[in-house]
């Protein structure tokens, strides 16, 4: 054992931390492998750290997964791209253990490391770790391998290739779900290397076992194979092998399988061209909107305007809008919901006269919905609304459910309306808001749940932000500085609460003539809650207002108020006279 | 039997002769007197698929390992160890693997309700890497287990010497030896300081030849159990089973009134997809008391009512399984209604055999074996406590009649056996023409209860229900002793590719084989 020089203490502790008893110290030390790396220097780093690593596999999972990530990036500290294969040896081992996690980051990190090396390296030192790994004697190590195949597959030699497309083959059809899972769902990646002929023979067969498996897990992974295949094959090709699988899938026995068909149809439409999609692809999927499992038609519901699209108008019109029209009235509150959060994006699809005839109903009828989340999905896109039809035509309909959804019984549904606030503001401007939407927000400013007043006085600031001070002069300030009287102190911290947030926006003036007084007058309040946060309001106005409003109200307020019975008001008193303090100190 | 599809029953079993049971070990066993603690009792017992090991849990919420020795030698491939089967014409022999602390009592203070730490049930899961893979739970919580040797490290020759740096004490850790230097450990707060450092301080680009890694030697290993993941608070009720699924990544728990789904990853969410609450609670009459996966398609499920009824469900038709495919029940006579009818139909607990095509259910009073492709009735029924029934009055006073016995098959699917009182088990031989029907004690001797073989039943030609009777006997035992209602035998389990049985009696295990 050897005493270390001074500067090196750090990092000799680094190094035997690596062994240390102390999870989180070994954790810290293998996240400056490349600190103990550079140390050592890049050949005792090859020649001794990578082989400790690979040795040293048994740790918790934790650590394994920190060494999996550092290792993706070690290629410099081991001497560069042409010494990387001296990093294979612990990520192979990496890639064996149980925790699914450490596998798939190493898998990761081999990936990275595996499409910077040389090719001559690749086949001398990656495809043997891959035909290893693909030949394990534990499942974890095959389903590995399964997302190797596409880094090595372009360097390998002829030969080796069909190796490679064989063994992968065998992969899919693994005893373990587990394995076929895993070539199922790596199966698009690798497609894309593989050359197209092989890609018609081979990987078309090979993805063909894997739709007809009897796991439901493995096909519903086939499916997402559908889609990456599909955008690999010719318009003909996909047609002819893909076209058929999907439309099978469809119309699955399981649920699942029709749910990942329902959330993929979209993409295969391009790649299988107009006229199939006209002839199979829309008829799958007007069945999977009339699916009669509620989650298959939440994802179908959800993906209608990407649909849509991509449809001409005229089949959107003829072929999908009739299902959106039952689905609006829909059993499950879900898939009304899942509808309501995109059907305004078809409105451009479908053009402006349509829309109103067709669309606006049922939009309008979403909007009187009587879950409370799908009107509030229709809400949030009001935007998209006003683009397409005006607000006109809206506002009747929408006022009733803005007020229903403001009094919902679900606090919930309050504080997410309260966020559309001024978003709608916005939109409607501002002579309709005073109108019907003023008094709402002064409501909930007295609201029986915290985070209600709260949201409402942020609202207050977000509205005279958008309306500007002086109409928040005449709309919305006399009403709340009135209820600063109110009995409950609560509802009094939520003005003070409120003005803090308003002052800035409405400025020094409003602030000193309005504002100030009202909290001064607070200070003298029979609550001590009430008084600290004065306190805590006199001190936020500091900066707003001018120095000598500072000494001629603020100060003394404070002052009253640090000699207060209450220990939290002094403090916090004290608090905000030392700020003052520290202002004048550097001005 | 419905004759047409029982080949694969039928040809192996050209008259098989009613097995020849023999003592092979015990552990745990009571020595007389010896009072039995309350937190021994054993209350799960299951083998992994591989018949290699066997895991029982107790009420002390503790889990034990056995670990087959007699086939150590035969170090087949690991790929074959996954897929298990292989013939072996020794018979099964096991040694006590390791034990941890699995479940502890706890409280929930939301519900003033006590959590018992007893295990109800475990489940082996799939091994990977050398590592064992469990599940076990309690009322509420289920837990992950990896069992695994981990070899004992013992770390020479580090940079810093640590007993220079304190002086003394060869078991201090370095980290902790030296922490008074601000510098030492890098975690934490000394992070800060230590990047400036290696900042500052520049490397030459050949490395410090002065450092060096830390030899690790290790010579022994030692079994670690580690808790992976904890699935909590998914059940109103208590937890009454827990299965995997033959997808490798899903399994289900279930209890009085609903079935979750699980995903073996994710530990914070289940799906619930079967719910038998009534909005009503006083509308309620019929609770779930088991629930099993198909043993091959990934999809299917059954489980069992209080009410006698076996529902098999396919979870590809809907996200929630309110409606069941197949409903097995037993009609009963309405004549012979009396007030116990309903108490004995419930159907303790069921299993599927290794072909998936039979589910062995049992009540209180029987064993049912059903075809799942014939749901008109049992193919055979095997009489377990017809002998009680004059004393079901009895037994409801005692809350006897409330026991839950469990079932299981061989793993060839032509036995079954189930537990009984007095320390009692039966097994029946249920191919075709078997009249096996055996009665066994746990103990060294166990057939030192066996009577002589019943005259055949009777059965007539095509008819599909038979009914089988074992021994009747009134209120003694074949020993002329009354029947020990506090002994019973409830758990049991049958090795997946051997004649052998694990027995559960009280705190201790009796393993047999023929």
């Amino acid at each position: 054992m050897s005493m270390v020089d001074e500067p090196l203490y750090p990092i000799a502790v680094l190094i035997d931390e690596l062994k240390n008893d102390d999870i989180q110290l070994r954790l810290n030390s293998i996240r400056r492998l490349s600190t103990i790396a550079r140390a050592l220097g890049e050949e005792r780093t090859r020649k001794e750290l990578i082989p400790f690593l690979s040795e040293n596999n048994d740790d918790d999972d934790e650590v394994l997964l920190a060494m999996a990530e550092e290792l993706g990036v070690f290629i410099p500290y081991v001497g560069g791209v042409e010494h990387a294969n001296v990093l294979l040896p612990p990520l192979e081992t990496l890639c064996i253990v149980e925790e699914t996690c450490v596998r798939d980051k190493a898998v990761e990190s081999l990936c990275r490391i595996g499409s910077q090396m040389r090719e001559s390296d690749l086949v001398d030192h990656f495809i043997p770790l891959v035909k290893r790994l693909a030949a394990g004697e534990w499942f974890t190590a095959r389903v590995s391998a399964c997302g190797l195949f596409h880094i090595v597959y372009p360097s390998a030699p002829d030969m080796l290739k069909t190796e490679l497309r064989s063994i992968y083959n065998q992969l899919c059809q693994d005893d373990m779900p587990m394995v076929r899972r895993s070539a199922a769902s790596n199966l698009g990646k690798f497609a894309a290397t593989v050359e197209y002929a092989h890609l018609k023979t081979d990987i078309i067969s090979i993805f063909e076992d894997l739709t007809q498996d009897d796991q439901d897990s493995v096909r519903l992974l086939a499916v997402e194979g559908c889609a990456a295949l599909g955008k690999l094959l010719e318009a003909q090709d996909c047609v002819q092998h893909i076209l058929p699988v999907i439309v099978n899938f469809s119309q699955d026995k399981s649920w699942r399988v029709r749910y990942m068909v329902a959330n993929q149809l979209y993409e295969l439409c391009e790649a299988v061209g107009p006229e199939p999609t006209r002839t199979d692809l829309v008829p799958a999927y007007v069945r999977l909107l009339r699916d009669n499992e509620a989650e298959v038609r939440i994802a179908a519901a959800g993906k209608v305007t990407k649909f849509c699209r991509i449809l001409n108008p005229e089949l959107s019109i003829q072929n999908i809008l009739p299902c959106v029209k039952e689905l609006s009235s829909d059993s499950s509150q879900h898939v009304r919901s899942a509808l309501a959060s995109v059907i305004m994006g078809m409105a451009p699809v479908l053009g402006k006269d349509a829309t109103i005839e067709q669309l606006l109903p049922i939009f309008l009828s979403l909007l009187k919905d009587e879950f409370p989340d799908v009107r509030l999905n229709i809400i949030s896109k009001l935007d998209q609304v006003n683009q397409v039809i005006g607000i006109d035509l809206l506002s009747q309909s929408l006022l009733p459910a803005i007020v229903e959804l403001a009094e919902d019984r679900h606090w919930r549904v309050r504080l997410a309306i309260i966020e559309y606030i001024p978003l709608l503001a916005s939109q409607l401007g501002v002579g309709f808001f005073d109108d019907k939407l003023g008094s709402l927000c002064m409501q909930w400013l007295q609201d029986k749940v915290y985070s209600i007043r709260d949201a409402a006085a942020n609202n207050l600031k977000r509205l005279a932000e958008e309306f500007g001070p002086d109409w928040a002069m005449q709309h919305i300030i006399p009403q709340t500085l009135e209820m600063i009287n109110n009995p409950h102190y609560l509802y009094r911290m939520t003005i003070l609460r409120a003005i803090s947030l308003l002052a800035p926006v409405l400025g020094p003036d409003i602030t000193c003539s309005k504002l100030l007084p009202v909290v001064v007058n607070a200070s003298k309040d029979r609550v001590p809650n009430i008084k600290f946060n004065v306190a805590k309001v006199l001190q936020s106005l500091m900066p707003i207002v001018d120095q000598s409003t500072v000494e001629k109200m603020i100060r003394p307020c404070l002052v009253e108020l640090s000699e207060d019975p209450d220990v939290d008001v002094r403090f916090f008193a004290n608090q905000a006279l030392q700020a003052i303090d520290q202002v004048m100190m550097t001005s | 039997m419905n004759g047409g599809g029982e080949e694969e029953v039928a040809s192996s079993a050209e008259s098989p002769q009613a097995l020849d049971w023999k003592f092979a070990q015990v552990f745990g066993e009571r020595t007389a007197g010896e009072e039995v603690q309350e937190v021994d009792i054993i209350s799960a017992i299951e083998f992994d698929r591989t018949g290699d090991y066997l895991a029982t849990g107790d009420r002390g919420g503790r889990v034990v390992l056995f670990e087959r020795t007699d086939n150590k030698d035969h170090g087949g491939h690991r790929r074959d160890l996954e897929r298990t089967d292989y013939p072996l014409n020794k018979h099964p022999e096991f040694r006590y693997k390791t034990e941890f602390q699995s479940h502890e009592p706890e409280f929930d203070y939301l519900k003033s309700l006590e959590i018992e730490e007893k295990i109800n049930k475990i489940r082996w899961c799939q091994t990977a890497n050398g590592a064992l893979f469990l599940l076990s739970t309690n009322d509420k919580t289920i837990k992950y287990w990896k069992v695994q040797e981990k070899k004992v490290k013992k770390v020479c020759s580090m940079n810093l010497d640590s007993s220079k740096a304190v002086g003394n004490g060869p078991v201090v850790s370095p980290s902790m030896s030296i922490s008074p230097k601000p510098h030492m450990a890098n975690g934490g707060c000394s992070e800060k300081s230590f990047g400036c450092s290696s900042n500052d301080f520049s490397i030459p680009s050949d490395g410090v030849p002065s450092l060096h890694l830390p030899v690790v030697t290790s010579h022994e290993t030692s079994l670690v159990a580690r808790c992976r993941r904890i699935y909590a608070h998914a059940h109103d009720y208590h937890i009454n089973s827990i299965s995997n699924n033959s997808d490798g990544e899903t399994f289900i728990s279930a209890d009085d009134l609903r079935i979750n789904l699980w995903n073996l990853e994710i530990s914070n969410q289940s799906f619930n997809i079967v719910d038998v609450k009534p909005a009503n609670m006083e509308d309620l009459t019929e609770v779930i008391t088991s629930a099993e996966f198909h043993p091959t398609h990934c999809n299917m499920l059954a489980y069992s009512s209080s009410r006698g009824s076996i529902r098999l469900i396919d979870m590809r038709q809907s996200a929630l399984c309110d409606r069941h495919s197949k409903l097995f029940e037993v009609q009963e006579a309405s004549g012979s209604k009396s007030f116990f009818t309903e108490i004995i139909a419930s159907v303790s607990d069921i299993k599927f055999a290794k072909d998936g095509r039979h589910v062995l259910s049992r009540d209180y009073m029987t064993l049912k074996l059903w075809d799942i492709n014939m749901d008109s009735g049992p193919v055979a029924t095997f009489q377990v406590h017809e002998h009680l029934r004059p004393k079901l009055c009895d037994l409801y006073e005692n809350d006897s009649i409330f026991d839950k016995f469990e079932c299981c098959l061989s793993g060839d699917g032509l036995r079954v056996a189930t537990g009984s009182y007095s320390n009692v088990f039966r097994v029946f031989g249920c191919s075709q023409d078997s009249t096996e029907a055996t009665m066994l004690e746990a103990t060294k001797n166990p057939m030192k209860k066996q009577t002589p073989a019943p005259s055949k039943p009777s059965r007539s030609l095509g008819l599909t229900r038979v009914v089988r009777r074992g021994p009747e006997n009134s209120g003694v035992d074949a020993n002329g002793n009354p029947y020990d209602f506090t002994m019973k035998l409830l758990h049991l389990a049958w090795h997946p590719t051997e004649n052998s049985l694990a027995i559960a009696a009280s705190n201790s295990l009796y393993m047999y084989y023929a």
